[in-house]
């Protein structure tokens, strides 16, 4: 590890472990994130990725283990303490967790009453601009059960990136989406990452996607990480990572979730 | 025989933890209370979820079992020539046990498996987590107005229901049976004492309020991010609820004396 890859680090995994109840998922993970890059974790069910953006969003605490995120050791801070890190942070779910009992509007607009002292004027631009940024328009008053799948995840996104976060995590963006909703995802964090310069930190399965829109791939597999550009895994000679890829290969395109709704049928 | 003390001793281990998990929720619970902001609009929200919509069966069930103590109130009494102390049987039947009691044992069947099933919902799809991630204390915007409101609810809930409960057994004692209309609420009204009565059972149904409000919200809270683990806390909720309403009335009839 250079001192300046070091420096560059904005979440860092020393070590890490970590367990539910004996099944152990992460063991003695050591890797880094760089600021303002798209750091894609990938790796087969099971492998431990989206425990490691919960383990960055203080969700779940390691057993063993340093993790610093924009400089705070966040491994022992108490919850209350936590909530000064996640400033810093925001987080897009793997199904949205968007708060169904308010619309895509109030949800947008939730994080903004809460955190800031903007008035109401202020307020409807800035959800309007997030809902553009993510090309979502006139969705205001729906509730999430009325957007499909992809539409929720794009309201989602908006929604972590209304408080202009340092870091973003995404969990699972292409699951359950039809390939042109894939890529337009996949196209919208690229643009949010090179136009507000945010560290993304994204966990897939989904190699293609991975390939293209990844600065640094960070692999999850089983005897530990091999991390590297979508280059360098490519090239990579190591056994395992070219079992992995061509393994996950051979099951693309198919959806993840049967019953996903495809974009185009939401009301 | 060792299984059987092995899962014993496992069971009581079980409500050990839980007893001692539901103390720290009960604590966080007023921190959150005391910390602001202050949610007036969550809690007004609550207020009419919980409350307003338990309205219509509280009322209904209350005018039912009113009609039911004044008929069996009737047919026990005129035996020893006493009916004109129907009010009275009516009125302290409802106004110290019923009332409280059924009104806990609706509200928990109605609005704490409700509750329940809504913040587990909440867990199930992350939302909660959303919330903590954006900085918010779920406790404090969630668990807290729902239990706060149930508090609030259950006392105003069980007047109603023994108000409406006095009516039927008004209607069925003066109008169905005969009984002379000035002598019921006579009798009701010599027979029953505010301040131990009505007072005290005001104070049954405060209690019966913090115990459905923590269950509900705690076994929603804490259940497993499945849909069979919201089903089972649902569950949970109204049978853990419904049985403890009962013991503690027997506790607080035996120890106020309510």
């Amino acid at each position: 590890m250079n001192r300046g890859a070091e420096e560059d680090a904005h979440v860092t995994f020393t070590g890490v472990d970590m367990a539910f109840d004996d099944r152990a998922v992460l063991r003695g993970l050591s890797c880094q994130f760089p600021r303002g890059k798209i750091s894609v974790i990938l790796g087969g069910s099971g492998s431990g990725k989206t425990t490691v953006l919960r383990l960055i969003g203080g969700l779940v605490h390691p057993q063993r283990g340093c993790i610093v995120v924009a400089g705070h050791d966040i491994s022992q801070l108490s919850e209350t303490q936590m909530y000064v890190v996640r400033a810093k942070l925001g987080m897009m779910f793997q199904g949205g967790a968007l708060l169904d009992s308010l619309t895509i509007f109030d949800n947008l607009a939730f994080p903004l009453r809460e955190h800031t002292r903007m008035g109401e004027a202020e307020i409807v631009a800035e959800v309007h601009a997030n809902l553009a940024a993510v090309g979502l328009s006139g969705v205001d008053d729906l509730l999430p059960g009325q957007l499909s799948g992809g539409m929720i995840k794009r309201a989602a996104l908006a929604r972590a990136i209304i408080t202009h976060p340092e870091i973003l995590l995404v969990d699972e963006p292409f699951s359950g989406l039809d390939p042109i909703s894939v890529k337009r995802i996949e196209a919208l964090l690229h643009r949010i990452n090179r136009e507000r310069h945010i560290t993304m930190l994204v966990s897939s399965h989904h190699i293609p996607s991975t390939m293209r829109m990844a600065d640094q791939v960070v692999l999850l597999l089983p005897e530990g990480p091999v991390a590297g550009s979508p280059a360098e895994l490519q090239r990579s000679a190591d056994p395992r990572v070219a079992g992995f890829l061509n393994e996950e290969r051979e099951e693309e395109p198919r959806p993840e979730t049967p019953g996903a709704m495809h974009e185009g049928a939401a009301p | 025989m060792i299984g059987v003390v092995r899962d014993l001793g496992y069971a009581v281990l079980r409500f050990i933890d839980h007893l001692g998990k539901l103390t720290i929720f009960t604590g966080q619970i007023v921190r959150a209370l005391v910390t602001p902001p202050v949610r007036v609009r969550v809690f007004v929200a609550e207020l009419f979820n919980l409350g307003v919509l338990s309205l219509v069966i509280i009322c209904v069930c209350g005018l039912a079992v009113g009609m039911v103590l004044g008929l069996q109130g009737y047919n026990t009494l005129v035996r020893f020539g006493a009916e004109n102390s129907l009010g009275a049987v009516v009125g302290l039947s409802l106004i110290r046990e019923l009332g409280p009691v059924l009104t806990a044992l609706l509200t928990t069947g109605r609005a704490g498996s409700a509750t329940t099933a809504e913040i587990g919902t909440m867990v199930a799809t992350e939302q909660l987590d959303g919330l903590r991630m954006m900085s918010v204390n779920p406790i404090h915007l969630v668990v807290m107005p729902k239990t706060m409101a149930m508090i609030c609810v259950m006392p105003l809930l069980s007047a109603l229901f023994i108000v409406f409960g006095l009516a039927g057994g008004y209607f069925v004692g003066v109008n169905l049976m005969g009984v002379d209309g000035g002598t019921y609420i006579a009798s009701l009204q010599s027979a029953v004492d505010y301040y131990d009565d009505v007072a005290g059972s005001l104070l049954k149904a405060l209690v019966f309020g913090v115990l459905v409000g923590l269950i509900a919200t705690y076994r929603g809270y804490t259940c497993a991010p499945t849909s069979a683990g919201v089903s089972s806390a649902t569950t949970s909720t109204v049978v853990i609820g419904s049985v403890s309403v009962l013991i503690f009335d027997y506790f607080i009839t035996a120890l106020w004396g309510v």
